[in-house]
């Protein structure tokens, strides 16, 4: 029993800078796949393009790194040919907001059977910084000097409203919700999205005199609160983290079999 | 034999389970993570924090009483 048996030892160690949280996601996936007793034959990644988008890489399973904004696109594709497969497509704030944020929301309104991981640390880190449509007004960026004018999307309001059946929100801090509402995500029968919020002490921390990797994380433990928790309740600056929505609906793989089997009839 | 085993070669030294140990078992020493056995009390949080997947804890070698996880309560 080792996250190790799960990796592409020969690529270690990853490229993430130091203190990265995107390793502390992989991290947790990682060991939700081994509790679920997941053959990693039976796994399916499919990333875009990002620092996020590297970690198609570093995993022993069936992989595939393709374009930027359109991973959702690809995975959808493999997923309609084999509904058998566990698909985990994680992508970078940008990735799935901003380029891939037509294919997000259609995702959503299918519902197809998928855990899509939003990597959120609110900057693009591989193009040297620049402002995501997450990293909200006010924030320095290599492309916003005097500080950034753009609202933020709420990832998780905008998969709701565009009908995504399992909505959840955790931080790289939290690393053991990370891992229980991932394991929730994979056992939802549907779109599942599961937004961490994450550190990037590279560009979004230094660019915003946020510290180092542990000052960004203690920021996302004094920031945040459990949905329904009376901390949330006196304070609604705090960010809210859990289970947003969890319902049951046609699954897009299972209707699209009936209408085989349909065709197929006449 | 250490219970927490940390590959050096992978570690970044980048200071997250430094911070995070509950019992303060870890340090830096030339930018890599180092442990104390004496004080770790083997709950697994640096294992489940590192970014590097650098750190791994042999849970088998637990003893029974006193096991305290202070994060991820909040």
């Amino acid at each position: 029993m080792s996250v190790n048996n799960y990796i592409r030892e020969r690529f270690f160690p990853h490229l993430w800078c130091p203190g990265c949280g995107h390793g502390t996601i992989l991290n947790a996936l990682l060991r939700t796949v081994e509790s679920l007793g997941i053959d990693k034959s039976n796994m399916c990644m499919v990333s875009g393009i990002g620092c996020s988008a590297r970690i198609s890489g570093y995993v022993d399973f069936h992989s595939m790194h393709s374009m930027h904004g359109r991973a959702l696109a690809c995975a959808t594709g493999i997923k309609m040919i084999k509904p058998e497969l566990n698909v985990v497509v994680p992508m970078g704030d940008g990735d799935a907001m901003a380029i891939g944020g037509n294919h997000f929301i259609h995702a959503c309104r299918r519902n197809i059977d998928m855990v899509a991981i939003i990597m959120n640390n609110r900057i693009y880190g591989m193009t040297g910084g620049q402002y995501s449509p997450l990293s909200g007004s006010g924030i320095l960026a290599t492309t916003a000097p005097y500080r950034s004018i753009d609202r933020e999307f709420d990832a998780t309001q905008l998969a709701m409203g565009a009908g995504a059946t399992f909505v959840a929100r955790t931080t790289a801090f939290h690393v053991k919700e990370i891992g229980s509402l991932l394991k929730k995500a994979f056992e939802h029968k549907g779109f599942s999205v599961v937004e961490v919020l994450t550190q990037c002490p590279t560009y979004f921390g230094r660019k915003n005199k946020f510290g180092g990797p542990v000052q960004m994380l203690e920021w996302y433990r004094d920031n945040t609160a459990p949905l329904g928790s009376k901390k949330l309740e006196e304070n609604s600056d705090l960010i809210p983290r859990g289970v947003f929505r969890q319902v049951d609906a046609p699954e897009y793989c299972a209707e699209y079999a009936k209408i085989v089997e349909k065709a197929h009839k006449e | 034999m250490d219970p927490v085993s940390i590959r050096a070669q992978w570690c970044k030294g980048c200071g997250i389970c430094v911070a995070f140990c509950p019992k303060k078992a870890l340090r830096l020493e030339n930018e890599k993570a180092v442990h104390n056995p004496e004080l770790c009390i083997l709950c697994g949080m640096c294992e489940l924090y590192c970014p590097d997947l650098a750190v791994t804890v042999d849970k088998s070698q637990k003893k029974p009483q006193a096991t305290r996880e202070v994060a991820n309560e909040s």
